[in-house]
């Protein structure tokens, strides 16, 4: 039986699809978010280059290259790279049973903890911070409990913490989620056919679930090489990436240069990332028989297997979940205090921006990057569907994805600062990179939703006297709405919790709630601190809601990151 | 003059002929169905129809009026997809209210077309349903009911059976005949299947490689094949090769046969095919006159209400379909007679072409 909600062709379907040629009104659609993307991308891109290169103080190729070769840029270099490494391996190292666990057994909260598990993945790289702070400081609850003070701020391990923190959700997703497809019979096969337990996995279930695993290394590699927040903020003046190298440069240095050169290393590598990315991704969806989940799990039966999912949900929940409760009982360490303080201006100073404007400014951006981003998506998304020409979308739309926020920003401050384009220190610069970021969700959602649509429906409402305008205000609109909410709250958490660009281009009177988090925190005294833990508290409950309102929302079957 | 007429309508489809040239009228009130072969255009020639495909050349004219150039939307001509189409975002009552509110009428003459159509076709109590959670066959009634809503002057039926199981399209092609009769609807349908055609049509048109091929009243269809091509295409498939005598008699593998018909007497040496339509084979368990022809039955297979023997006589197989009664089935290796009625033999000379 046919069913009218499922998006099955036809073969005149397909084959009207395919004869689909780009028209004048593709055209005209696609030229608002391709100059869009080449004013706000490529130029800031190419005065980067322009820069590092061609600029009177850049000084060349030669110059150039010196000044990537120098011991502390070497040094640079291969820390960003060795951090990652090791970042990596210890994700997948603390990862990789949780997805086991949560791919073979299904049992009581499962569900709740699979949810849990991915809250810190959506959270600002800022609350992030600011939660391990509280929980490697001397007064976290451990060192309250023990009697000590052990302070893991500002160390190696501090780093290596918050990447394995904000990483396993990546390995959960992403191989966890491919794992639970996997027919079960196939590692069942091996054994009768004389396999151990081990050797059936090494020999079967390892190979199959390669390329998510590949997929999954990839990409936490490509987040710890491009962190920035976390390490600015736990790693201290001792550590820094090039992302922290590249905003120290230019905003205590004001080396604009070698701020440049940095960013031409970490663009050519993320690029090079990408690439590589977008090929293992390929690789995952390979044809295999793909099983629903109930048929691959099965219950918790054996005393083996309930100690072996309960110390894993202890790990988990005490990896993933604590850091954020003591951020939260932190910031109510005086009552409602600290939260108070925001609202306040104790120090009278002129100079002095209250948190509440933060608050303000983040919503202010949020709620206009929002706006853009839907119109300049939706316009994309219609033109890239109308146009036929969807595989444009991964190679040049997703490009800004694959770009750091803190050389994006970098790009910013070089590319406008003259007329006509002089937009040094607006909002509507912070907004425009926000959109930037925000934009590859919208249209990522909207598109496949726009696929999914039958192209019979548009006929019928034709048919039945539905001029163009009606046909997509009455099928395709109401069709996609719901790709259009999700795109929505992600742009808006998206710009909500920004930190790596906005940091570089936003005027010091005119803080977002990440920047203001991040000020409170490298300022002494408790009441900055306890400040930074309220704010903190208060965004991880904006981006968290989002996520639920995402998770609620997107269509049943697809996959959100 | 016709109600609607096309007028030599040619489309390709790369750098084939898809509709080579078709013409076809129907008049108003009339239910004219395309029958044909998957691939033979019959889909394309409706949705050309309905203003959804470009054409090459050719005219299509509804009253009179040339609409070649009428947007889609405003050709008050609807069609009735084979998925049906339905809105899966609306409800059952605002898939059939779509096509009036479109006409922009008032809201209470809408909500009585609306109950008036769902009356039409037994789903009353539907209205406030979602359409995703009907069965096929109420999906059906809702598109039919939806595209009779606005009075559409021309109704276009793309496969109207064609997603449906098979135990529903009897019940429900008979269903449909009577709402397009009571309606009084100008429509065309089109279909792969001839008994669908033949229980629907006043008229059924034979679509063959993007060309009409013949055309009639179901019966007329039936019982005068054109061609060759269309005898197997309405599934007669006791089709001989026969050569005429110099006495106008034919010369077949069954045997020689004398035409009634005596105003087509064949000319001697003519080579062609000889049709037996099934009403005229008899088998007969004993020899009762001299016309009768001794066979073999090679294979009887019971189909339930039907079955099918299958008959040897002279190297040449032979199929009937009869009535299961309470007589016993015949026995592979079995003989047999066989009674041919002259009135029954159709005659195809090779010139006629068409065959393959």
């Amino acid at each position: 039986m046919d069913h009218p909600g499922q998006p099955k062709l036809t073969w005149r379907e397909t084959r009207q699809r395919a004869r689909r040629r780009p028209t004048l009104e593709f055209a005209l659609l696609l030229a608002i978010p391709l100059i869009f993307l080449l004013l706000f991308y490529f130029y800031p891109l190419g005065e980067i280059l322009r820069v590092s290169l061609l600029s009177q103080d850049a000084g060349g190729v030669r110059q150039l290259v010196a000044r990537l070769l120098a011991p502390s840029s070497r040094r640079l270099i291969a820390f960003t790279l060795g951090q990652a490494l090791l970042s990596t391996f210890l994700t997948l190292l603390a990862g990789l049973p949780g997805a086991y666990v949560l791919a073979k057994y299904d049992f009581p909260g499962r569900r709740i903890l699979q949810a849990l598990a991915t809250v810190p993945f959506v959270l600002p790289t800022v609350v992030v911070a600011a939660a391990l702070n509280a929980v490697l400081g001397p007064k976290s609850p451990l060192n309250h409990w023990l009697g000590t003070s052990f302070d893991l701020r500002y160390t190696f391990a501090a780093i290596l913490i918050a990447h394995v923190f904000y990483n396993y959700a990546v390995v959960l997703r992403l191989v966890r989620g491919f794992w639970v497809t996997l027919d079960p019979r196939l590692e069942e096969a091996a054994r009768t056919l004389g396999a151990s337990p081990w050797r059936a996995f090494w020999h079967v279930t390892l190979p199959l679930l390669a390329p998510a695993l590949l997929t999954a290394t990839t990409l936490i590699f490509i987040f710890c090489f491009t962190s920035f927040g976390v390490v600015l903020i736990l790693g201290g003046p001792r550590f820094a990436t090039l992302e922290v190298a590249i905003y120290r440069q230019t905003i205590h240095f004001a080396n604009l240069p070698l701020a440049a050169a940095l960013s031409l290393v970490q663009i050519l590598f993320t690029f090079g990332l990408t690439v590589v990315y977008t090929r293992l991704q390929r690789r995952v969806t390979r044809p295999l028989d793909l099983k629903p989940q109930w048929s691959t799990q099965r219950p918790v039966r054996k005393p083996r297997e309930i100690i072996l999912v309960v110390v894993n949900a202890v790990v988990m929940l005490g990896l993933l979940t604590y850091p954020l409760l003591v951020l939260v009982g932190r910031s109510f360490d005086e009552g409602l205090h600290y939260y108070r303080a925001l609202f306040e201006n104790p120090r009278h100073s002129i100079f002095y921006v209250p948190p509440l404007a933060a608050i303000g400014n983040s919503l202010h951006i949020a709620l206009r990057t929002t706006a853009l981003a839907l119109v300049l998506g939706l316009l994309t998304a219609l033109a890239l569907y109308r146009g036929g020409v969807a595989w444009l979308f991964d190679t040049l739309f997703m490009l800004p994805l694959g770009t750091s926020a803190v050389t994006l920003g970098l790009g910013y401050l070089l590319a406008f600062d003259t007329p006509p384009l002089d937009l040094r220190g607006t909002p509507t610069l912070i907004v425009l990179a926000h959109t930037l970021v925000g934009l590859p969700f919208v249209v990522r959602g909207l598109l496949p939703a726009l696929q999914a649509i039958r192209p019979s429906l548009r006929e019928a409402a034709a048919v039945l006297g539905a001029r163009r305008l009606a046909v997509f205000l009455e099928v395709d609109l109401p069709i996609v709405w719901r790709a259009l909410a999700v795109g929505a709250v992600f742009a808006f958490t998206v710009s909500m919790g920004e930190f790596g660009a906005t940091s570089m281009i936003a005027r010091p009177e005119f803080p977002t709630i990440p920047i203001a988090i991040y000020r409170f925190l490298s300022r002494p005294g408790s009441l900055n601190y306890g400040q930074a833990m309220a704010m903190a508290t208060i965004l991880m409950a904006v981006c968290s809601a989002g996520f639920l309102a995402i998770e609620r929302l997107r269509p049943p079957g697809t996959q959100p990151f | 003059m016709a109600f609607l007429s096309l007028e030599k309508i040619y489309k390709t489809y790369e750098g084939r002929a898809l509709l080579d040239g078709v013409s076809l009228t129907v008049q108003a009130g009339e239910v004219v169905t395309l029958l044909g072969p998957s691939g033979s255009g019959k889909t394309t020639l409706l949705r050309i129809i309905a203003g959804l495909e470009p054409y090459e050349s050719g005219c299509i004219r509804l009253e009179g009026q040339d609409i070649g150039h009428v947007p889609t939307h405003r050709r008050g001509i609807v069609l009735m997809f084979q998925d049906y189409a339905l809105f899966p975002h609306r409800t059952v009552a605002e898939n059939v209210a779509f096509g009036l509110r479109m006409q922009k009428l008032p809201r209470h003459r809408i909500q009585a077309r609306v109950h008036e159509m769902l009356k039409l076709v037994g789903l009353e109590a539907f209205g406030d349903r979602s359409v995703v959670d009907l069965s096929g066959g109420e999906q059906q009634r809702v598109a039919l009911a939806r595209s009779l809503a606005p009075a559409p002057r021309l109704l276009l039926l793309d496969e109207p059976m064609g997603s449906l199981d098979r135990s529903l399209r009897e019940h429900l092609v008979e269903e449909l005949r009577g709402i397009l009769r009571r309606v009084g609807v100008t429509a065309i349908t089109v279909t792969h299947d001839q008994s669908e055609a033949f229980v629907l049509a006043d008229r059924v048109a034979l679509l063959h490689e993007g060309q009409i091929v013949q055309q009639g009243n179901p019966q007329d269809l039936y019982q005068h094949p054109g061609t060759p091509w269309v005898a197997r295409f309405l599934g007669l498939t006791n089709l001989f090769p026969a050569q005429a005598t110099a006495d106008g008699s034919l010369d077949t593998p069954l045997g020689r046969f004398r035409l009634l018909d005596a105003g087509g007497a064949p000319s001697a040496g003519t080579r062609g095919q000889l049709l037996i339509l099934p009403w005229g084979i008899q088998i007969l368990t004993s020899r009762v006159d001299d016309h009768a022809l001794p066979a073999q039955v090679t294979q009887c297979l019971f189909q339930g209400e039907t079955e099918r023997v299958v008959l040897l006589l002279n190297g040449v197989h032979l199929r009937i379909t009869r009535q299961v009664g309470h007589q016993a089935p015949y026995q592979e290796g079995q003989r047999v007679w066989i009674h041919i009625d002259p009135s029954a033999l159709r005659w195809f000379p090779a010139s006629q072409g068409g065959d393959h």
